[in-house]
């Protein structure tokens, strides 16, 4: 519970057995009150036993399903338990909890989707090449659709109320980048308010990036791919339905 | 006479395959259809010809494998359909996997507090 509220952080883990409990730990150490869902994406080693014994409810999954699928398979689970807020955050320990708050702050205020964006002038993150490029041609038109300033679309530190914890229960991009990209196109084609934060990125403790000239060419194709088919079709979380839930709950305080 | 008997050996075989229930009647249709529009192009090659011509293509040959590449191509795109679908389905399943695994966790672990202290204090970080 903070301020009232259930808050979930889902973490998608895989095969990260030698820093999850570092950063379960964290959390639960700045966040009290939070419940901490990791999501165990077929990982091969102990990541599941590790994360269960520093006190974090452990969703295995039979396979690896990608962080898309391990997202949806979290969001699934805040759905089902009733939270009012759910937070994405890498297990890897790239985003600082100290920044939670914020998000769910700006929540409060009115967003639906709150992401904590790494080029906002906190921090000292930095992309380069075709993966900036990239970047820089996202970021302008998802500002422009968003109509508010968004400079990190890519940004897997995003926090969420309950009709989008709804909508991403039951429709969440799998696929390579759709955890990212895709997802923040949809939302902000159907309507949603989003919002940024700007957060420090600290450096990996575990594990390397994956970054190489060939995966970038690939990322930049991808990126155009998701650019056109997310222009071109209608989004697939349909128009938000956020005053019609409100209006039934309304209903629903009234009938009881 | 080789396009008759393979057309006559299709038919039969996709018959028996429906016979011993291994072959859904939804993909069946399709290639009993193709066997039946093999068979009698094998009695009559020249036949094709005709038709060929008055589609504007020179050789009933060519006709044949243009119609046959498309064929292959629609088969292929069906299929890389039905995968996705699949794979959506499979998905969904362990999903739900996932969730009833930590339901049953949790409701063991509360029996195994129940059973240990009869006054049920805490149950857990979750409720």
């Amino acid at each position: 519970m903070i301020d009232g509220k259930r808050v979930l952080i889902i973490m998608p883990a895989w095969n990260e057995a030698d820093g999850v409990a570092d950063v379960v730990k964290e959390v639960y150490a700045t966040l009290p009150g939070v419940d901490i869902l990791v999501v165990d994406d077929g990982s091969g080693d102990e990541t599941a036993k590790v994360a269960g014994a520093a006190g974090a409810t452990v969703m295995k999954l039979p396979y690896n399903l990608g962080v898309g699928g391990a997202m949806r398979a979290g969001y699934k689970f805040a759905h089902d338990r009733g939270y009012d807020v759910a937070i994405q955050v890498d297990a890897d320990g790239q985003h600082d909890p100290r920044n939670v708050p914020e998000l769910i702050e700006r929540l409060e205020a009115g967003a639906d989707l709150v992401m904590g964006a790494r080029f906002a002038g906190t921090g000292e993150y930095e992309a380069r090449g075709p993966r900036r490029w990239a970047m820089l041609v996202l970021a302008f038109w998802l500002s422009r659709m968003a109509r508010t300033k968004l400079t990190d679309v890519t940004s897997g530190f995003r926090a969420c109320g309950p009709d989008l914890i709804d909508a991403f229960a039951r429709w969440y991009p799998v696929e390579y980048l759709g955890d990212t990209v895709e997802s923040t196109i949809a939302v902000v084609r159907a309507g949603y308010k989003v919002e940024q934060v700007p957060v420090a990125m600290r450096a990996r403790t575990t594990g390397t990036p994956s970054q190489s000239p060939w995966k970038a060419t690939l990322y930049l194709g991808r990126i155009g791919m998701i650019l056109l088919l997310a222009f071109s079709r209608r989004s697939a979380l349909g128009p938000a339905r956020k005053r019609q839930s409100a209006k039934a709950a309304a209903r629903e305080k009234q009938s009881s | 006479m080789l396009t008759s008997v393979t057309g006559v050996f299709l038919v039969l075989c996709i018959v028996e395959l429906l016979r011993r229930r291994k072959l859904k009647e939804k993909y069946a249709f399709l290639w009993v259809f193709t066997g039946m529009v093999i068979i009698p192009l094998g009695f009559f090659p020249t036949g094709l010809d005709w038709v060929a011509r008055n589609v504007g293509v020179r050789s009933g040959v060519s006709l044949i494998l243009f119609l046959s590449v498309a064929f292959l191509f629609i088969v292929c795109l069906q299929l890389s359909w039905e995968v996705g679908h699949l794979e959506e389905e499979g998905r969904t399943l362990s999903e739900e996997v996932a969730l009833l695994r930590i339901d049953v966790q949790e409701l063991r672990q509360q029996l195994a507090e129940g059973e240990t202290t009869v006054t049920s204090g805490d149950s857990g970080r979750l409720k």
